[in-house]
């Protein structure tokens, strides 16, 4: 028998879906079977990026052999969305994007679907398109919603009709026209950044049963099945007892599978044959295009300091472009607003930050949550300013980072973290100052490093639930809504129940797939919060379970429950040495004395979590008491070599380091930092490319190339810091998103150090730094 | 459309089968023998995660016809542990943590248990050549060649 594990929190203990994933086993949706019953579905989309839809004739697709049903925006008077309802559930009267799904053909095969779709004539007339965000902000730009001040918006955003501005967030603090002249170094410039795409291995799918009796189940790879719920049942006017959404292991996320993006489309098309679950997938293609992509981002930036090195002053406007519908990405822009200064302590800051409607695909949720396009421009700043005062970049960062009690930009007080320790554990372990030899004589090599926050960009008060409960043999069953994408979620939430519980980590499952139907309630596995909101939930519920066993044994023995304790599944008492197994009352309960009567019964903990102090921000100045739960903050530095024969980077090192509160498991948040570094790396070298009319020229994997396992770096070095937070479990925060946020701006400043060039434009291509050589 | 009537060995069970002219080994796998372990990530041969081994060469399943598999062996990834027992390699890839999301999992063992056969002792590099049609976003990739590192070290596939 293998063996057990007692206590374990802060333990590596494996992950409870290997075994799973690695003899084929795990169910994702796609591998769900519905027997001959199921029909597929495939969608029309726009071949233009801004056009009014005149006519939709789907005669002919209706007369192939095989076609169920043809839906248009015509059968749904509803839109869609989290935080501004802006996006039609087809396109109903215009088209905003190459891609915008205008119809959708239900077959009984994927084959004769995709045949029926060709068949949908649609007539368009077409409009002048903007592809800019800064100029699609101008005044006389098209525009994309003439309707937006009738749209509903979430009480933080704030639109301006008439406008393609769908969020304009202001951050007022200090006065900085009058700290300028006080700088001795003042660096300003632009910054850009290209859309790019999450590119999850598994595309996105979803499977819809819309029954005769108006229940509507929805099977989906999804990060956020209670929002799909909500937001679908709100747009498809079904009551949400009704709607009930199933979601098994999700092959990748990154935010991409954040909230609704394809999954309407699915249950609009089973609405129209009932009883039969319809199946729509996302080709490799539509999954670059027509799902959702990282905004791309115009930033003006300048930052001012002392001679001394202390930072006085900065003034940025970020223009983030949001595509076509942002009903999502208007607060990625607004988190971009409040955090806009990066982890740095600014006395005055003036910032505004404009999420802008494009003729673009639609940008939404990406790991880092506008955090890697800001820190883009801030991190490349720091260096220069650094530079022009002649202080180490590392020395400046140290100088100016945030620290614990700091009033930071918004008027919050900076919660515990440490990013000091951060800067300087990348640094030992990076060789920070020794310049080491390159490779071949055609080579240069430098060092960067670039450091980061983040905080989870969320409304104030999202929630989680979590219920425990025992089996009959003492194993416990977890139930939680969150969703394991590959971060680890189960696995640290069952170490969580185990160490409250007293029991062994392998006594613990956690119940899958998420359904709502069964599953508590949980918001979304977004921001980066599920080991501390979740982890809270869960501590909460086992906590419960473990005072209704306490209170039951120490009746029964008549003790105070301060003197029991639960080891390895064993009730024990520090002050009379008895001894009560849990398997032997978790379910049936514990006798009276002699057998008159019984007491207890099956052991179930609840257990909640929602912040409650967060609070709005002033609409002018971006000020309040608190703008967000916390932020986490880490270090990354860099060692590369530039081929100047080629213009190829090959990173040699990354070295990492993160204030995660307190690694739950330690090898899972390496893993983590691992990972990121490389999908950090690889960002860097990522564009979505587009042709004038807005058109995709590289929608695939072999003319968007994501890292492969021979451009991963020699060496990946990780360091976890330990600062805990206040309201975390354990003093827990989170780390998934923020371990690719600093790696771009960190390559850029290694690369300026090996060949003395600067690049203020993503991506990083060879050809872009060979000819900067030359 | 035609329908074939094939012949073809899957983990080592022989299995006849009768397959429209137009079906990808990948489909016959998923659809026709329930065989979902192995994952469908492009249909065009850029991501790996339908690697199977076909005569003991990693393929990408998408990109063959099932009537090619006509009296072959096929190796997928349900066929890699035996009676419960895991191989080598899965047993190194839970050990490292080399495993996320799991969905590039399946054609990514199978790529290493096919180096792993031609190459018993391989290098970082060959480890890396052979891995570089099988795109993981999750997990950066070090974690994954140092399980096959190990399972090498411990004796093979």
């Amino acid at each position: 028998m293998a063996e057990l594990t007692s206590n374990p929190v802060g333990k590596n203990t494996p992950r409870v879906d290997a075994y799973e994933k690695v003899t084929g086993t795990a169910i994702f949706t796609d591998d769900l079977p519905f027997g001959p019953g199921l029909y597929y579905g495939r969608l029309v989309r726009s071949p233009h990026a801004h056009a009014l839809i005149k006519s939709i004739d789907i005669s002919k697709a209706l007369e192939v052999p095989g076609v169920k049903a043809v839906v248009t925006g015509q059968d749904f008077d509803t839109r869609i969305g989290l935080y501004l309802v802006d996006r039609p559930v087809f396109a109903k009267d215009r088209v905003r994007y190459v891609g915008d799904p205008v119809a959708g053909v239900v077959a009984t095969s994927e084959d004769i679907a995709e045949e029926a779709a060709k068949l949908v004539e649609v007539e368009y007339e077409e409009l002048p398109a903007v592809f800019d965000p800064v100029e699609a902000a101008q005044p006389d730009a098209p525009l994309l919603h003439p309707d937006l001040g009738e749209y509903k918006v979430a009480n933080f955003i704030f639109p301006e009709p008439g406008t393609n501005i769908s969020e304009h967030f202001r951050l007022r603090k200090g006065d900085v026209e009058a700290a300028w002249p006080r700088c001795a170094a003042i660096v300003e410039d632009t910054f850009r950044l290209p859309h790019i795409q999450h590119v999850p291995l598994e595309p996105h799918v979803a499977v819809a049963l819309w029954e005769p009796s108006n229940q509507v189940t929805l099977w989906t790879s999804s990060q956020s099945p209670f929002a799909q719920r909500d937001l679908i049942a709100q747009s498809m006017g079904i009551p949400h007892g009704n709607l009930r959404v199933i979601s098994p292991y999700v092959g990748g996320g990154f935010g991409g599978k954040a909230g609704v993006s394809m999954e309407v489309y699915a249950v609009a098309m089973a609405r129209a044959v009932k009883g039969h679950p319809v199946k729509l997938r996302m080709t490799r293609e539509e999954e670059f295009i027509g799902t959702t992509v990282r905004q791309a981002l115009v930033a003006h930036t300048k930052i001012g300091c002392d001679a001394e090195g202390n930072l006085l002053a900065m003034e940025t406007e970020y223009y983030f472009s949001g595509g076509a519908y942002n009903d999502y990405g208007v607060n990625i822009v607004r988190a971009a607003g409040y955090s806009c200064t990066g982890p740095y302590y600014i006395p005055n800051v003036k910032g505004d930050s404009y999420c802008v409607y494009t003729n673009m695909p639609i940008g939404s949720a990406m790991r880092g949550f506008g955090m890697p396009e800001i820190h883009w421009g801030i991190e490349q700043i720091m260096d220069q300013l650094a530079e022009k005062i002649g202080m180490d970049p590392a020395e400046f960062r140290r100088r100016n980072c945030v620290k614990t009690g700091d009033i930071i930009l918004t008027g919050m007080k900076m919660p515990a973290i440490d990013l000091v320790a951060c800067i300087d554990k990348v640094t030992k372990a990076i060789n920070w100052g020794k310049k080491e030899p390159p490779s071949a004589p055609h080579k240069k090599r430098g060092k960067g490093i670039a450091i980061m926050w983040k905080a989870p960009a969320m409304p104030p008060n999202p929630g989680s639930s979590a219920i425990v409960r025992f089996n009959e043999d003492a194993t416990v069953n977890v139930e939680i809504g969150a969703q394991e994408l590959g971060q680890g979620a189960f696995t640290v939430v069952a170490q969580m129940a185990a160490e409250v519980l007293g029991v062994p980590y392998e006594w613990v499952r956690v119940s899958a797939p998420v359904d709502t139907k069964y599953s508590p309630y949980e918001w979304q596995t977004v921001a980066s919060r599920i080991t501390w909101s979740t982890g809270n939930a869960v501590k909460a519920a086992a906590e419960d379970a473990r005072q209704q066993i306490l209170a039951l044994v120490a009746k029964h023995w008549n003790e105070d429950p301060a003197n029991l304790d639960i080891k390895d599944g064993i009730v024990i008492s520090y002050k009379s040495e008895r001894e009560q197994p849990l398997k032997d009352m978790v379910i049936y309960g514990l006798p009276n004395e002699n057998f008159e009567g019984w007491k207890g019964g099956p052991i179930v903990g609840h257990g909640k979590f929602m912040p409650t102090y967060v609070t709005n921000l002033d609409f002018e100045t971006g000020q309040g008491p608190r703008a967000v739960v916390h932020y986490t903050v880490g270090a990354q530095a860099v060692d590369l070599e530039v081929d100047t024969e080629t213009g190829q980077v090959e990173i040699l090192k990354i070295a990492s380091a993160y204030d995660v509160g307190k690694a739950i498991n330690p090898d899972l948040v390496l893993a983590q930092i691992e990972g990121g570094a490389v999908h950090g790396m690889s960002s860097a070298f990522e564009a979505l490319k587009f042709d004038e009319r807005g058109r995709p020229l590289n929608p695939n994997l072999v003319d968007y190339r994501i890292a492969t396992a021979a451009d991963a770096p020699r060496e990946i070095h990780g360091d976890i810091v330990e600062t805990p937070l206040e309201d975390g479990p354990w003093g827990a925060r989170g780390v998934g998103e923020h371990v690719m946020v600093q790696t771009a701006p960190a390559i850029a400043n290694a690369i300026y150090n090996a060949i003395g060039v600067r690049f203020n434009d993503l991506p990083l291509s060879a050809e872009k730094i060979f000819m900067a050589l030359q | 459309m035609g329908i074939h009537s094939i012949t073809v060995t899957v983990n080592g069970a022989k299995e006849r089968l009768d397959v429209p002219s137009n079906m990808t080994l990948l489909q016959m796998l998923r659809d026709k023998l329930g065989l979902t372990g192995t994952k469908n990530g492009c249909s065009a041969g850029e991501c790996g995660a339908c690697t199977v081994l076909v005569d003991g060469e990693p393929v990408n399943s998408c990109l063959m016809l099932a009537v090619e598999a006509d009296g072959r062996q096929v190796t997928t990834v349900e066929g890699l542990a035996h009676d419960g027992q895991l191989s080598a390699l899965q047993e190194a890839i839970i050990e490292h943590n080399a495993v996320q999301c799991g969905f590039c999992t399946p054609g990514m063992l199978i790529s290493a248990h096919a180096l792993l056969e031609r190459a018993p002792r391989p290098t970082e590099q060959q480890i890396r050549e052979a891995l570089v049609g099988n795109l993981c976003r999750c997990t950066g990739y070090l974690r994954i060649i140092e399980a096959v590192q190990t399972a090498a070290k411990k004796g093979g596939a």
